[in-house]
């Protein structure tokens, strides 16, 4: 059936029973269904970035995944990085380099280096860059964003 | 990297010259932004495109049932249709749908509204567009030659406009040269890409009858006065909201048909309507930019001293002309600006704006000023290799060094540090030292080269400035309100529309500065028409000079005012009396009181002030200044990689003066963005067309924007020369960083290419067309050595 | 840019996979893996399949197995599985080097490496691995299971031999010699873009002379493949500059180069030279 179908999406611990189609991306399930627009669209093609975020742990792609293959993960959006008050380091870390500018690309590299860090906290500065170019930034030229996921790094390695 | 302490910044000042955080980013970090695609709607829009550049639209097909607006239902909707009084400019209209012909690929044909956007994008493969094919005309050369087909009837021989300019003495002084040098420059075809495409989304209020238009736009106080002209509607019935733009580099200056198109389906509808590009239709058939051809020729003397300039400006404008600007926003530009910041007086200037049958070209960040400071900077490199001279030293003979200086356009350069930002570029990147690795590089068969750029950015220019373009829409001015409410809370209320520039912080620096509260205590309100004074915008440089300006001089009114309630509850002269801390304080007692007191005085205890002072505590201020000149060095150290033709910028560094910086972190912020945006324009990003006038580069692995991977670390130096014209003395910088790269990558690449005696003076500077010199090089030597087969040892 | 409506299946089983691919494929029915290569294509509705049989729950399908002669690797098995050795002989070094160079980070998290070789765009890093280790594909369907070699399985741009009720099960890579070498190189414009040439080598050395050399190049032709012009230079030989520029030179000559907007056949052949060139002198490091 291409027709819609019930299905929940738990995202930042909290579920949502939702109804969309098989053809329904988790990135516009999570928008639109789910009510989160943090995170954002930027290409639909799997190239830009904007739209990561952490599912069972993995920084993916919400563009390339359909919302009914999300079912039943562990599904982290910005919303989510904070806790309570208290911002995450790579949020505060962003605030404090000026790592952001326009904000549109800013969830889409917060989901990323927070998931790749989670997985591999001693990452080297070198696979680091790598990693960060990932995403595609227009405003900052990189180089605070660069700044602020070092500093976050030595933050989250405590 | 020096830090921002030459010049004026922190003499004495408590938040000028500061980093603080930026107010924007906690909402923006826990992606608390509002970005337009982030609202609902009850209808959705797509958009049928042509897939044909040219010919007459013989009819549209639609599917049973499926609501599908074309231009039959828009009878009574204007066209767009920019104007320019000046420069023989052919006024041509967009109609906000294909109306019996296309022009271009990419052109909206129909309009299908639907629950949905995956219903409106199923019908929309349905809607078929039956077109008689017309050749199209691609290339500006092409559309311009004798016999090309006529694309707007307005525009014989498709020349949208011509500027022409010549110096009385310009016969003579070419005649008496030394030297002529030459260099046919060629730019390709950009497209800003921010990282949020466009999109509008219309409410319509049954009860009021208004319509709520929040759209990704860079100017929404004129975005209300032209749609609501298209639509003949009272302009208070709209109302326009730019929410937080996902960045706009120009792109999102210009009026587009699709917002005009979803705020009539608005009121059609009398319901709320949403329309969000996809990529796309953003790299296809939004606006694009830098697509020009330049000959430039300079005459010298004996000493290299430059004594004129001749340059012919052939600029692509695409099918249409972008509102307001027009198609003479690029041309018009380089003929105004070309001699850069070099002295000389003698100059001779044919620009021209071609149509095309390609998608509408507008202002992209920096506008032509990357493409002309390539040109004459690709040029005096050029010049200093004839006069085997030093690239340095041939601008160290030519560039302006006394001020005010009056250019042979007529612009005023202010004060400036064209000399001084580039002996620090020059001292920083150590030169001498960069020739030993470079010749020791060659001797193992790898190339580096260095390469400079001087320039200009002409920035925070008010109305007299644009009046000199003639344009019928004449923008400039800023008006900012600011209040401090009864609990001592200051708001103001701009007319720029910042997108990323930190305006919500750097404004309220200068409060803060002035009359004395902590940022913390001022909001910044932007982007609503209905609440914000009329104003243009943000976008040229404009916005911390010009909103900046009328900031400074309605929080000059507040202190005053302040100072002259103080003066009534302190019961002491005003001179003795200063604003810190959120205080009133009388100099050498402990008398004070906060400017919440003061401020609650000034609403609720008003009859105490005896009519010397009005009630309450807002006052406006109204900034049109004529513009002031910031300026930059460059220096792009790059390898490059003979055998595949690829280029990596090994080390970028900046000198910079934009007058006194407010937020050093902010304004940094904007030079690192403009750099890797010129990068991109140096050596990845071109859209290109073929024969047929599709676009081969249509998503976001061809069109390539560059990743931090391509990207070194930026070296930042700074001077401030305190603008004198500019009452912050501020200069503007947001464009700055994105001059400079083409010149200076693509300087440093010919520096590379040297030993095989080959230049290259396109951009982007592809591995395939430096490859395709290389193969043809005559050095047989060294191309054998590059990969070449054969050829002597 | 959303894709057309499509139905999704999710199988369990690998019998119920094939089954119901049997029931879809001649209704543009496809297999969703990864989705890192679908999806976007699907997204430009330049597919538009009607079916997807989605095999992400599909027990047994993340086989990942060393045998001591086979490295065996499931439909279900994702890029990331290979950025640490997944076996102590050297072809786990070489999966490891090469996966670095596929996309982006997190691309390699959900795209699975059967995934690339049945989609088959021409440079694909697992393809150029597949078709220069002589890799069996294993296909399977409800008429059986049919093993293709390498050199047969591409057959072109974004085509392979496989039917389309054959789902790829599994792919076979022999276990390189113990005392391998293995050389990797690739040209992109950007980091993580496709490459627009790349060229992976193994040989071994008996008395300091070159044997058994694979030769592979991706990127420059509609598919990948072996270049034997290229081996044929290397084979009996010392390892070194001669011998790897005339290597780089014969595959240059020997290719019939694809040609886009960005790269014509001149800059594709110089391109060739480079990689096959820099592949082996990256077997020395």
């Amino acid at each position: 059936m291409t027709d819609k179908q019930n299905i929940t999406l738990t995202i930042n611990g909290k579920d949502h029973a939702i109804t969309v189609e098989p053809r329904r991306t988790l990135a516009d399930a999570i928008r639109e269904d789910c009510g989160q627009t943090g995170t954002h669209i930027g290409c639909e093609h799997g190239v830009c970035g904007a739209c990561t975020v952490i599912v069972d742990g993995a920084p993916v792609r919400s563009c390339l995944m359909f919302a009914a293959q999300a079912e039943g993960k562990n599904i982290r959006t910005v919303e989510g990085l904070a806790s309570g008050d208290t911002l995450h380091p790579m949020q505060q870390a962003f605030m404090d380099n000026h790592g952001l500018q326009c904000g549109f690309c800013t969830p889409g590299f917060l989901m990323l280096a927070v998931g790749v860090l989670e997985r591999e906290p001693d990452i080297s500065d070198e696979a680091l860059i790598d990693v960060l170019s990932s995403n595609l930034c227009r405003c900052t030229g990189y180089q605070n964003i660069i700044k602020s996921v070092r500093a976050a790094a030595a933050e989250m390695r405590k | 990297m020096t830090a921002h302490t030459k010049g004026s910044g922190g003499d004495g000042m408590k938040w000028i010259g500061r980093s603080i955080r930026r107010l924007e980013d906690p909402a923006l970090v826990q992606g608390r932004g509002r970005f337009t695609g982030d609202l609902p709607a009850a209808h959705w829009v797509r958009f049928v495109r042509s897939p044909n550049a040219a010919g007459k639209i013989k009819g549209v097909t639609a599917p049973g049932g499926a609501k599908v607006i074309t231009a039959a239902d828009l009878a009574g909707v204007k066209k767009i249709t920019p104007m320019l009084h000046k420069f023989e400019y052919r006024p041509v209209g967009q109609p906000i749908l294909a109306d019996g012909e296309v022009r271009f690929v990419g052109e909206a044909v129909a309009a299908v509204v639907a629950a949905s956007e995956e219903e409106a994008e199923d019908i929309a493969d349905l809607v078929e567009i039956d077109i008689d094919d017309a050749d199209p005309l691609v290339d500006s050369r092409a559309a311009i030659a004798a016999g090309a087909r006529q694309i707007h009837a307005e525009a014989p021989g498709n020349v949208i406009l011509k500027g022409e300019v010549k110096t009385a003495g310009f016969d003579d002084v070419w005649a008496g040269a030394a030297k002529i040098v030459k260099i046919d420059a060629r730019s390709n075809r950009q497209n800003a890409t921010p990282m949020e495409a466009r999109a509008a989304h219309a409410a319509y209020d049954p009860v009021t009858g208004r319509v709520t238009l929040h759209c990704t736009t860079q100017m929404p106080h004129l975005m209300r006065t032209a749609i609501a002209d298209c639509l003949g509607m009272p302009e208070s019935d709209l109302r326009v909201v730019a929410p937080d733009v996902g960045g706009g580099f120009g792109q999102k200056m210009s009026l587009c048909t699709e917002y005009v198109l979803v705020t009539w389906l608005a009121r059609h509808l009398k319901s709320s309507v949403a329309w969000t590009e996809d990529r796309r239709e953003n790299l296809i058939a939004s606006f694009h930019s830098r697509d020009q051809y330049i000959t430039l020729e300079a005459a010298f003397d004996k000493d290299a001293k430059l004594l004129a300039l001749r340059a012919d400006v052939l600029s692509n404008v695409g099918a249409y002309s972008c509102f307001p600007t027009t198609s003479g926003v690029e041309p018009l530009m380089a003929m105004a600006e070309m001699p850069g910041p070099y002295d000389v007086q003698q100059y001779q200037c044919l620009a021209r704006g071609a149509l095309t049958n390609t998608c509408t070209m507008a202002a992209y960040r920096g506008v032509s000023r990357p493409v002309i400071t390539f040109t004459l900077e690709r040029l005096m490199d050029k010049a200093a290799k004839a006069f085997a001279i030093d690239p340095i030293d041939i601008r160290r003979k030519n560039l302006i060094t006394t001020f005010p200086y009056k250019s042979a356009t007529g612009l005023e350069y202010d004060e400036a540090s064209y000399r001084e930002t580039m002996e620090m570029a020059v001292e920083a990147i150590d030169v001498p030292a960069f020739r030993v690795q470079q010749q020791a590089a060659r001797n193992k068969g790898e190339y580096l080269g260095i390469g400079f750029a001087t320039f200009s950015e002409r920035t925070g220019y008010g109305s007299p400035a644009f009046a000199a373009r003639g344009m019928a829409i004449t923008p400039g001015w800023e008006t900012v309100h600011v209040t401090v409410d009864p609990s001592g809370f200051v708001e103001a209320r701009i007319g720029s529309s910042p997108h990323g520039q930190g305006l919500r912080t750097t404004l309220a620096q200068i409060i803060a500065e002035e009359i004395g509260v902590t940022p913390g205590m001022i909001k910044v309100v932007h982007g609503d028409t209905d609440t914000a004074p009329y104003g243009w915008g943000t976008f040229a440089s404009r916005s911390l000079v010009i909103s900046g300006g009328a900031t400074l001089i309605a929080s000059r009114k507040i202190k005053a005012k302040l100072l002259k309630i103080a003066g009534h509850m302190l019961e002491a002269a005003e001179t003795d009396i200063v604003l810190e801390d959120g205080k009133a304080k009388v100099a050498g007692t402990d008398r004070e009181v906060t400017i919440a007191a003061m401020a609650r005085e000034a609403y609720t205890q008003t009859h105490r002030f005896k009519g010397e002072i009005e009630p309450g505590l807002t006052e406006s201020g109204t900034y049109d200044p004529p513009g002031t000149f910031s300026n930059a060095c460059h220096v792009a150290i790059v390898r490059l990689d003979a055998e595949t033709g690829h280029v990596k910028v090994e080390r970028y560094l900046v000198a910079e003066d934009a007058g006194r910086i407010i937020n050093p972190m902010i304004a940094d912020g904007q030079v690192h963005g403009g750099v890797v945006q010129g990068i991109g324009n140096a050596l990845l990003e071109e859209i290109v067309y073929d024969e047929s006038g599709a676009i081969l580069t249509a998503n976001l692995a061809d069109y390539m924007p560059p990743t931090a991977h391509e990207v070194p670390p930026i070296e930042l130096h700074h001077m401030e020369t305190p603008s004198t014209q500019s009452v912050t003395k501020a200069k503007g910088l947001g464009e700055g960083g994105t001059i400079g790269p083409p010149a200076a990558i693509v300087n440093a690449i010919n520096d590379a290419l040297t030993p095989f005696g080959v230049e290259i003076d396109t951009i982007p500077a592809t591995p395939q067309r430096i490859r395709a010199l290389l193969r043809n090089a005559t050095n047989s030597a060294l191309s054998r050595e590059s990969g070449n087969p054969g050829g002597p040892t | 840019m959303k894709p057309a409506p499509f139905v999704r299946h999710v199988p369990r089983s690998l019998d119920e996979a094939l089954a119901t691919l049997a029931q879809v494929a001649g209704e543009d029915g496809r297999i969703l893996a990864g989705g890192q290569s679908l999806v976007p294509i699907m997204a430009f509705r330049l597919a538009k399949p009607a079916h997807l049989v989605d095999i992400n729950e599909v027990e047994g399908l993340d086989k990942l197995t060393d045998d001591g002669k086979t490295l065996t690797i499931g439909a279900r098995v994702r890029h990331a599985a290979f950025h640490k050795p997944v076996t102590a002989n050297p072809l786990g070094a070489l999966l490891a080097y090469v996966a670095r160079h596929i996309a982006h980070y997190p691309i390699r998290m959900r795209g699975t490496f059967c995934g690339s070789l049945a989609h088959a765009d021409p440079s694909s890093e697992w393809c150029l691995t597949a078709a220069t280790l002589d890799a069996v594909m294993v296909a399977k369907s409800v008429n059986g299971t049919r093993e293709i070699k390498a050199a047969e399985f591409f057959d072109g741009i974004m085509s392979t031999n496989l039917k389309e009720d054959e789902l790829l099960a599994e792919v076979r890579l022999p276990l390189l010699p113990a005392d391998a070498k293995f050389g990797f190189y690739e040209f992109s414009r950007r980091a993580g873009d496709f490459a627009m040439s790349a060229s992976l080598v193994t040989y071994r050395l008996d008395g300091g002379k070159m044997i058994d050399a694979r030769v592979g190049l991706g990127g420059a032709e509609a598919s990948p493949r072996r270049i034997p012009e290229a081996e044929v230079e290397l084979n009996g030989k010392t390892p070194g500059d001669t011998a790897f520029r005339a290597a780089g030179e014969a595959a240059s000559a020997a290719i019939e180069p694809l040609e886009d907007h960005q790269t014509d056949a001149a800059y594709r052949r110089d391109l060739v030279k480079v990689v096959v060139r820099r592949a082996l002198e990256h077997s020395l490091t």
